[in-house]
Parts: C-alpha cells; sequence; structure tokens
C-alpha cells in the first residue's frame, strides 16, 4: 500500500483492500455448539404433528389448533410474489423438532450456557444486563428465561409459550391465533402447524414493565427448520419494550426459520417491538443462509394503542416479512421503523402493512433499504383506510441506498384510501453513496471503511435513535462490520 | 514545509499538470492564481490525494516525507487540509460526531489521547467563535441544507479544529458575498502563525485584499508560469489573464 508504484497510478488500493476483507470476513456467529440433541425424523404429515404435541404434553384443544392448521397447509402452495429467488422448498426433507437434550431435570447443559455467553447473552441472572430479562430459544425449546420471578412479582408473565400453555391455558387459548389467523398464509399456516418454543408476555393492566424483555433465539441443529411463536398481550394502560435477535451457524445448505408474531394492545396500552435479526446470510456466492419467513402483526385492539415495530435486519439468505398493524382503536398508533441491509447474494423483500379501522388512527412508516453487492432489496408496502376511519393519517418515507452498481433497490408501495378526511403521504428516494462523501470524510482524516459506516449509519440514524439504547450501539456496530467494503 | 518538484498529474486519462514547482515554508500565505482549466483544483485534488487523479510523475515532500506515498486520511494526520471548493453534504451525520472521529483519530495517528466527551465540546465551542458559526449549524448534519456561505464557514470552521501545518483554500471565495467572505478571510487570519502555512486558490484579487500573501504564483496549462510578491495580483487583476495567454501561448 505505501509502494510508490501503486500510487503514482494515483488509486489508493485501499478500497479494493477493505472489500476483499469484507467478502472474506467471517460470520461472526457460524459456530456449532456439539451437544446432544433429540431430533426427530425429517417429514411432515399429521402424526409428526401428533408428535411434536406430545412431546410438549400439549392440551387437546392446541392439537387440535394444529391439525386444523396442518390440514388447512396442505391446501395451499408457496407464495411466489414476493421478488425473491425463494425456491420451491422440499418440506418433506426437513425435521420440524430439534431438542438439546437435558442432562437433568431443572439443570441446564454447560455447554449451552458457554454457547449463549459466546453470543454475548449470559444466562446467568447475576451475570445478565441489568434492567434486560431474556428468553433464550435454541432450536425447538426455551433454554432458560431470566429474571421471570421478579416479573411475576408484578403480574408480568414472561416464559417460554410451551410453559405458558400449561400455566395460563386461559389466556393463551384468548389470545393464541387471533391476530394471524392459521389461514393467514402458507408460512403461517406452516407455523400454526409444527410451531416449537417462543415467548409469552403478558403485561397486566396499569403495569409499566420495568426491564426490556428479550428473546434470543438461536438454531443449532443442522436439517431443522425453527418455528416460534411468540405472543405479547398488553392489556389496559401497560407498556412493554420488547426485543429480538438471532442468529445461527454456517452451512452450505439453507434452513428454514418461518415465525409467527402476535401482539394485542389494550386501551392506552403500548408494546414497542425491536429486532436485530443476524441469521446466517450465506457465503458470498450465496450458498446456504436462512431463508426468514416471518408473519408479524399487531393489533391495536383499544383506543389510544400503540405498536411500535423497529427491525434492523442484515442477515438471512431471504427475508420475506412485513410487521404490520391494525389500527382497530379510535385514536390508536402504529409506527414501523426499518433498516434492511442486502449484501453478497441476498435478498430481501419487507415492508408493513398499516391497516386503519379506528377513527383519528395515524401511522408512520420509514424504511430505509441499503443494498451491496449482488443483492436485491424490496420495500413493500400497503397503506388501507376503511371508509369509516375518519381522519387517519399516514406519513411514508421509503429510501434505498445502492453501494454497488450490481444490486438492486425496489419499492412496491399500496396505497387505499376509502374516506376524504384523511391524509397520506408518501416519500421516496434512492440514491448511491458517492466517492465525493468518501473522500471528504478520508480528507479529514477519516479511512474509507470508517466513513462507509458513518454515511451509512448517517443514512439509518433516524431508525437507529428508534432502538433501546444497548441494543443501537450493537445494531450499529453490525451495521459498520457488515458493510465493511461492501463498496464497489 | 512543503516541497513540489516537476508534479505531472492527469484526470481520466487527460494531462492537465505538467510539471508544477513550488517550495512552501512555515508561515507563508502562497496564492496560486489563473484562469478556469489551468489545473489549479487538480493541484489541490492531487495533494491530497483524490483517487479520481493520477501522478505521472515528479515527487512531493511534506516535512521531509514522501507525501505522495501517503493516504488520504494520512495526509490529513501529517497536517494536510484542504477547504473544499465544493463542501459535501452527508446527510444524517451530525456536525459533532463527524468532527469527533475526525479530531480523534489524528489524536490517534499522533500518539495521543483521545478527548473525552466534555472536553471536545468546548474545543468545538472554541473554535466556532473563529468563524462565528452557530451553535445549531454545528449540531445539524454535515453541510446539509447549508447555505453556499454556511458551507465555506463550516469548511475553516474544520480547519480550525483539526489545527493543519498546512491548509489549501480551494476557491474559498467562489459564491461568497462580501459580508461572509469577510468573516471567512478573518477565520483564516486568526488562524495564522509562524508555524502554519497556506495555499489560497483564487481566480481574484478580492480574496487577497483579506488575505494577504506573500508569493503570488500563476499557474496556466499545468505549469507556474509566473511567480513573484503580492503585486503580482495587482498586475494581474488590471491587465486580465489575456496578459498571461499572450505571453505563454
Amino acid at each position: 500500500m505505501k509502494n510508490q508504484e501503486d500510487n503514482k497510478k494515483g488509486h489508493q488500493p485501499k478500497q479494493d483492500d477493505i472489500l476483499h476483507d469484507a467478502v472474506n470476513e467471517e460470520y461472526k456467529y457460524g459456530f456449532v455448539t456439539d451437544i446432544d440433541t433429540n431430533v426427530i425424523p425429517k417429514g411432515l404429515n399429521e402424526d409428526v404433528v401428533r408428535q411434536i404435541s406430545a412431546l410438549k404434553d400439549e392440551p387437546e384443544w392446541l392439537l387440535e389448533f394444529r391439525l386444523k392448521a396442518f390440514r388447512h397447509w396442505q391446501t395451499l402452495r408457496q407464495p411466489t410474489w414476493g421478488h425473491l429467488h425463494l425456491p420451491e422448498i422440499d418440506y418433506q426433507d426437513i425435521s420440524y423438532y430439534a431438542a438439546p437434550r437435558k442432562k437433568k431435570e431443572g439443570e441446564i447443559d454447560p455447554e449451552l450456557v458457554e454457547t449463549f455467553d459466546k453470543l454475548g447473552i449470559p444466562l446467568n441472572e447475576r451475570k445478565a444486563l441489568s434492567g434486560m430479562a431474556v428468553d433464550a430459544i435454541m432450536d425447538s425449546v426455551s433454554v432458560r428465561t431470566t429474571y421471570s420471578e421478579r416479573l411475576a412479582e408484578l403480574g408480568v408473565i414472561f416464559c417460554p409459550i410451551s410453559e405458558a400453555v400449561r400455566d395460563y391455558p386461559d389466556l393463551v387459548r384468548k389470545y393464541l391465533g387471533k391476530v394471524v389467523p392459521y389461514t393467514d398464509n402458507f408460512f403461517a399456516a406452516l407455523n400454526s402447524a409444527v410451531f416449537s418454543d417462543g415467548s409469552f408476555v403478558y403485561i397486566p393492566k396499569g403495569v409499566r414493565c420495568p426491564m426490556e424483555l428479550s428473546s434470543y433465539f438461536r438454531i443449532n441443529a443442522a436439517q431443522t427448520g425453527q418455528f416460534e411463536r411468540t405472543l405479547i398481550v398488553a392489556d389496559d394502560d401497560a407498556y412493554v419494550s420488547y426485543l429480538e435477535g438471532c442468529t445461527a451457524p454456517m452451512r452450505d445448505e439453507n434452513q428454514l426459520h418461518a415465525a409467527i408474531v402476535e401482539i394485542i394492545v389494550e386501551d392506552r396500552a403500548e408494546v414497542k417491538y425491536s429486532t436485530v435479526q443476524n441469521w446466517y446470510p450465506g457465503d458470498k456466492d450465496g450458498r446456504g443462509g436462512i431463508y426468514n419467513l416471518v408473519t408479524k402483526r399487531g393489533l391495536c385492539r383499544g383506543d389510544h394503542s400503540k405498536i411500535s415495530w423497529t427491525q434492523v435486519e442484515t442477515g438471512s439468505a431471504i427475508t420475506w416479512k412485513y410487521p404490520s398493524c391494525i389500527l382497530k382503536g379510535d385514536y390508536s398508533v402504529g409506527e414501523f421503523y426499518s433498516v434492511a441491509l442486502t449484501r453478497n447474494r441476498q435478498e430481501a423483500d419487507t415492508g408493513t402493512k398499516m391497516i386503519h379501522l379506528g377513527k383519528n388512527s395515524r401511522s408512520t412508516i420509514v424504511s430505509k433499504g441499503i443494498s451491496a453487492g449482488h443483492s436485491q432489496n424490496s420495500y413493500r408496502g400497503l397503506v388501507r383506510v376503511a371508509p369509516k376511519a375518519t381522519g387517519c393519517r399516514n406519513y411514508t418515507q421509503c429510501d434505498s441506498l445502492l453501494l454497488s452498481d450490481t444490486s438492486g433497490a425496489h419499492t412496491f408501495p399500496v396505497i387505499e384510501v376509502g374516506n376524504d378526511s384523511s391524509i397520506v403521504e408518501h416519500e421516496a428516494t434512492t440514491s448511491k453513496i458517492n466517492e465525493d462523501q468518501i473522500f471528504y470524510c478520508n480528507q479529514r482524516g477519516i479511512k474509507t471503511e470508517d466513513a462507509v459506516g458513518l454515511i451509512v449509519n448517517g443514512y439509518a440514524d433516524e431508525v437507529m435513535t428508534k432502538l433501546p439504547m444497548e441494543f443501537a450501539v450493537e445494531a450499529r456496530r453490525l451495521l459498520s462490520v457488515s458493510l465493511e467494503g461492501s463498496i464497489g | 514545509m512543503l516541497e513540489i518538484k516537476d508534479l505531472c498529474a492527469s484526470v481520466e486519462g487527460k494531462e492537465i499538470l505538467k510539471g508544477v514547482n513550488l517550495t512552501v515554508r512555515p508561515g507563508e500565505v502562497h496564492a496560486i492564481m489563473g484562469p478556469n482549466g489551468s489545473g489549479k483544483s487538480t493541484l489541490s485534488a492531487v495533494l491530497t490525494g483524490n483517487p479520481a487523479y493520477m501522478v505521472t510523475g515528479g515527487s512531493v515532500q511534506f516535512y521531509g516525507k514522501d507525501l505522495l506515498a501517503l493516504s488520504p486520511e494520512d495526509r490529513a494526520h501529517e497536517g494536510l487540509f484542504l477547504s473544499f471548493q465544493y463542501p459535501v453534504e452527508i446527510p444524517g451525520v451530525s456536525m459533532v460526531n463527524f468532527m469527533k472521529v475526525a479530531v480523534n483519530e489524528k489524536r490517534k495517528y499522533l500518539g495521543l489521547k483521545e478527548l473525552s466527551a466534555s472536553e471536545f465540546l468546548k474545543l468545538m465551542r472554541e473554535k466556532r467563535a473563529v468563524v462565528e458559526l452557530d451553535n445549531k449549524l454545528a449540531s445539524r448534519a454535515v453541510n446539509e441544507g447549508f447555505s453556499g456561505g454556511e458551507k465555506k464557514r463550516n469548511e475553516i470552521f474544520q480547519m480550525a479544529m483539526l489545527e493543519p501545518r498546512l491548509s489549501i483554500l480551494d476557491e474559498t471565495d467562489s459564491g461568497l458575498d462580501i459580508d461572509a467572505l469577510r468573516v471567512v478571510a478573518s477565520g483564516v487570519n486568526k488562524l495564522k502563525s509562524q508555524d502554519n502555512a497556506t495555499i489560497v486558490i483564487t481566480h481574484y484579487q478580492r480574496l487577497l485584499d483579506y488575505i494577504k500573501p506573500d508569493f503570488v504564483h500563476i499557474l496556466y496549462k499545468g505549469r507556474i508560469v509566473m511567480s513573484a510578491g503580492p503585486e503580482l495580483a495587482l498586475e494581474l487583476e488590471e491587465k486580465g489573464y489575456d496578459w498571461i495567454k499572450q505571453n505563454n501561448d
């Protein structure tokens, strides 16, 4: 680099070096935990659904729910409308349940503790981050939920959904599948049939949850899918901030992750849901990686209720998700803040739906796509205002930043307004990171990789500031690291 | 501090600089004047290491170091600063954050401890006063939505923050009204010392009424064709660039 000849050519070889580093950069969370895992044989039929239900010792009503979902799923076909190259998945070639075997009842395998330690998620409460309770999920089961007892004193329920089915069957039955019915879509039907673990959260009336609740999802076993299911209920005047993080080992084959998240928010209650998604994205040629096919939806059932989705998506080979809000309550508020970064051969088709049913309901959508390498990045959104939902407001801002000539940015917005007292605004921009900006930073003493990180973080700033503090630091770092050398 | 010898450079295959020689010592102010397309901006771009320009010959020593062998950021760390003719906007990146990274990168390079948040903010406050830069402006994103005058003032503010040994002001007067020009020039003058030097690139004599040069050079067709004291700028103002063209074509 200090070679006179190189510089005589006037080119800083740096940019290429950085590109090289990035391409060869290892996915930090790509390790495999060697642990005795109970995996059921590959394949999907009614017996498998019954087996999963039996393994979890579930009540009859839940088995019925699963079977109905399974029968419905059989009538559906994998959707093809996404701007994605999602192959026909062989659903008989996947195992639908994998659980790390417990050494002794009530004890966690030290291997698991170590795994989560390595991921920065201490399962030991003494070591845990203060102010944050964690539900750690490996493959199909929850490994450990911290601070459950302390939260219980406030009446807050935070536990694996499988435990909730056992301990709070009425609550689960009342809400499960009410926001995302199993008939909703192909992957929702599949999840409803075979879902394994996930978190259940209930915040009782008038309680502001004093700590951030978070779930950490980890895929470990090979040739399995993860089908988690999360259900969050905030009763009148309740508040909770919930975080979700995800990683998986590096493997050459693709793995399926088809989750459902349902949120129900009653009068004047608020749920803030933040995701930092960092599933294994596949290698630079697009080999391997997670298919992240997720249905997330919240129902603002009460008046003045609020749901806020914030997502930073940097992982997965394919992402297909549209965290949405049904704004049923009058004066209810829905928000969606998203940063989606794709590089190499990654593809993301993501966005949101804001369905305004309540009068004077408001929604805000801020979507920031960043495409590098040969990736494809799409925003897909729907804003619908029902005829009776008068006085509604929506503001949508949808920006795309291209870091390479070979990547693509696309937007598919749909707007349907059923009355004339509502106001819907849509703004969109597409830009390229430019050499002038980078050189300007260089001249001020900032090296190219830091400059790119700075510029992209600046671009994503509006969304990053919506994340809880500790999470924002991690997300900014992730964005900078993922980007190193993605210019070109 | 700076010794340019037979510097040749091209952009997009076209040769622009055809053997530039220039020596700058601490405490000096050099003005480089010349008609459009003579290579003034190319010279500043080459010195600061803009990758769009290709050096095809010659050498540049900066405090005994081979400047051309350094990356653009290391040139900055060594104390070379460019006030851009067209400052670039960086949306979403606050001036505070931008300057904090820049200042601390330089300190790291020099083996100094990074500034704490409060030390840094104190430095910002001090330096803002040099160019009468509004606090609001300093908390906004880099150059985003700044007027032409604000952008130039912001350049001089950054110069004050980074305390360069050699500053190149590339047409800092373009697009400035007389009041803004006065503020910017007075900022530059306040920052002047026996230890640093300035190269002022300009079309017009006007800026030189405020920033007094010790030497004036005329760049024409990629070469310095004339060098003299400040009186040269006045003569040029009077006779126009045709005078140069007649003598050199």
